[in-house]
């Protein structure tokens, strides 16, 4: 019951830690940057989601696409203030630029929304597995978190726009002369990238609680992720993200609770001393 | 013109005595998931102020106060500490809504001799810090005393036999561990179980779970409003929902908007209740309450009442301490707290509440309980 218990709870939270990780996989992928404030974006979506759906009453299906959406437009404007700015420079403050963005995000959220954290409306219903209690919704982020991390193979494999995205890896130059609106392209990516994070934040949002700084700690852990499953691989950060959460869980559910941060982050120290490039990722070529 | 000099000198020299105030400090939580505890702090503060100084305020002067937001964080509470004793030279500086931050403050006070008052924060050590020369005084619960009331409650509401421990990790929790394994093993009893879970967890079925497995029949849990609540919704999560006797975190937030509708089953401990027969001194405090703060309709709405309560006592005794100084320097105000003798406060009459032996003016049978009832804290119980 321990086990199963943990690997419920372990499989949700890894999801988010998927979810998040991805959209450091997605701009690292077209644009060798990352939006370090990952955590801020997770945030807003549930800021924004609970403003619309709990403060003007509105059904959760549409208040739930338009906070995605306004992730995104978020994040087309981190791409737009916070990097291109200093990458078309060749400085690598973006660094910074992304996690001052996040924290006037975060502040922004305190002034506007508030300074206590608020409850959203948990979703009723449960089913039993193997014994155990276990909520729908603990069931669906995994889920969610997974069809998410299809569509984005989907879209990068199959679209014309997902095809110019990998194309803007391979070779930005050559990208360009071939008619591929570059900019756009990565714009697009940390348009993607955020509402990754605003789902993630809608998801857990009814498992938490709201506030201007509750995806801090998650962004944190999200990066760590992104770098165990090696950056650059989609399918490889998602199942870092799993294997993360299922091992915290595991962790704390076996040998308690003072050994989960740090048996789980010293085990992250040890597979990329072993796997420098990741658990899934691969070195980079360079030709000379 | 001489005469007009002269009376212009002597009006300078009248104007700052008249107009110098006695600065009273407050650090405490203004954001963030306490956010509400803070400002009861600050309402119980500031009626006891606006009553001090509609009767002449102290030594012939006004009392303010000062209020800096700690964000429940010790770096930022030590911060706000120095510059309220050191730039705006405050005579006591009140303070502590969480543990952590109360801890950082008592060596500031200690070292440099400056009296600090903790409305709120329970942890043991803040008193009893070692100090040779201890500033710190508390008019609040004490974990360690907290803890044995705990237990107490729980053995005779609920006939506890194996109870499991689920405390926030962090000093607070870490003080209650103690207390509470201590009061255990005074009674010959033997936890079912320790766990701890982080301040931000989202989920804590995994620590849960090895309570549950262990046997828990009752739950002691530490943590305040946010953790809590969390706590709470793990519980419903996996559908086991053992009695929980809490410390009194819950009561600093929106708890059952946060925990939902299980957050009636947890019963916490508080200083004082505004439901029920209330003393002169309470009747006086909440009509004052009522008159300043337009959203306090009801006795339900002076919410978390302790914060009201303790801070409006703290206050009441901090300036009584100021009086039997006959100044605000820091040694003397300590003094002054000593000398203190008999006050009817709104929690109890005070008699010698302060010696050099004991900074705290709270014992355990100042203890009620209570729960949530939709978004009022009641005495356990007591149905509107």
């Amino acid at each position: 019951m321990l086990v199963t218990s943990a690997l419920i709870s372990g499989l949700a939270l890894g999801s988010m830690y998927g979810l998040l990780a991805l959209g450091f996989y997605v701009t690292y992928a077209v644009s060798s940057t990352v939006n370090f404030a990952q955590g801020s974006s997770m945030m807003l979506g549930a800021v924004f989601a609970y403003t619309l759906a709990v403060t003007f009453g509105w059904p959760f299906i549409p208040a739930a696409l338009l906070a995605l959406f306004l992730c995104a437009m978020y994040g087309m404007l981190v791409e737009f203030v916070a990097v291109r700015p200093f990458v078309r420079r060749g400085s690598s403050a973006w660094l910074m630029a992304t996690v001052a963005l996040g924290i006037v995000a975060d502040n922004a959220v305190l002034f506007t929304f508030g300074k206590e954290p608020r409850g959203f409306p948990m979703l009723q219903g449960s089913v039993q597995i193997a014994g155990i209690n276990v909520s729908w919704l603990q069931l669906a982020i995994p889920a969610v978190g997974l069809a998410l991390a299809g569509l984005l193979y989907l879209f990068s494999n199959k679209t014309q726009t997902g095809k110019a995205m990998l194309a803007v890896v391979q070779n930005p130059e050559a990208a360009r002369l071939m008619g591929i609106n570059v900019p756009l392209a990565i714009s697009l990516a940390y348009a993607a990238s955020t509402l990754f994070a605003g789902a993630a934040g809608i998801m857990i949002a009814p498992l938490f609680n709201v506030h201007s700084d509750m995806g801090t700690l998650f962004g944190l852990k999200a990066f760590a992720v992104a770098i165990l499953g090696g950056i650059t691989s989609a399918w490889g950060v998602m199942l870092a993200g799993l294997i993360f959460g299922l091992t915290e869980a595991l962790i704390t559910a076996l040998l308690g609770s003072s050994y989960t941060q740090i048996l789980s982050f010293a085990l992250v120290i040890v597979a990329l001393a072993l796997m420098p490039n990741g658990l899934f990722g691969r070195a980079e070529v360079k030709k000379v | 013109m001489k005469r007009l000099f002269l009376l212009a000198v002597v009006f300078a020299a009248a104007m700052p005595a008249y107009a110098q105030t006695i600065k009273i400090g407050l650090v405490t939580a203004l954001s963030g998931q306490s956010a509400r505890a803070g400002e009861a702090i600050t309402r119980g503060l500031q009626v006891a102020i606006d009553e001090i100084n509609a009767k002449g305020g102290v030594l012939g002067r006004k009392l303010e106060l000062l209020r800096r937001d700690d964000e429940s964080t010790p770096a930022k509470g030590v911060i706000a500490a120095r510059e309220l004793y050191f730039k705006e030279k405050v005579a006591v500086l009140i303070g502590g809504l969480d543990s952590p931050v109360a801890l950082a403050i008592v060596p500031i006070a200690n070292e440099n001799k400056l009296p600090f008052m903790d409305p709120w924060a329970a942890g043991t050590p803040i008193t009893k810090n070692g100090a040779k020369d201890n500033y710190v005084f508390r008019v609040s619960a004490v974990d360690e005393l907290v803890d044995k009331a705990m237990l107490q409650y729980a053995q005779k509401t609920y006939n506890a036999r194996k109870p499991g421990m689920i405390l926030v990790n962090n000093p607070w929790g870490e003080s209650n561990e103690k207390g509470l394994t201590a009061a255990l093993k005074e009674k010959n009893i033997q936890a079912a179980g320790i766990e701890k879970f982080e301040g931000n967890d989202v989920d804590v079925v995994p620590q849960l779970s090895r309570l549950k497995s262990s046997g828990t029949d009752v739950l002691f849990l530490v943590g305040n409003v946010g953790p809590s609540s969390q706590v709470v919704k793990s519980l419903d999560r996996m559908g086991w929902m053992p009695p929980i006797v809490s410390h009194w975190g819950p009561a600093g937030g929106r708890f059952t908007e946060l925990a939902g509708p299980s957050a009636k089953n947890v019963h916490f401990v508080q200083t004082y209740s505004f439901f029920g027969k209330q003393s002169p001194v309470g009747q006086k405090v909440l009509k004052a309450l009522m008159a300043k703060y337009p959203d306090i309709k009801s006795p339900g709405d002076v919410t978390p009442a302790v914060g009201v309560a303790n801070a409006y006592d703290a206050m009441m005794l901090s300036a009584l301490a100021i009086r039997n100084a006959g100044s605000t320097d820091g040694p003397k105000v300590r003094d002054g707290y000593y000398k203190i003798g008999r006050h009817e406060g709104l929690i109890k009459t005070y008699d010698k509440p302060f010696t050099p032996q004991n900074h705290d003016a709270l014992g355990e049978n100042d203890y009620v309980w209570a729960q949530f009832i939709d978004n009022q804290i009641l005495p356990v119980g007591m149905n509107r």
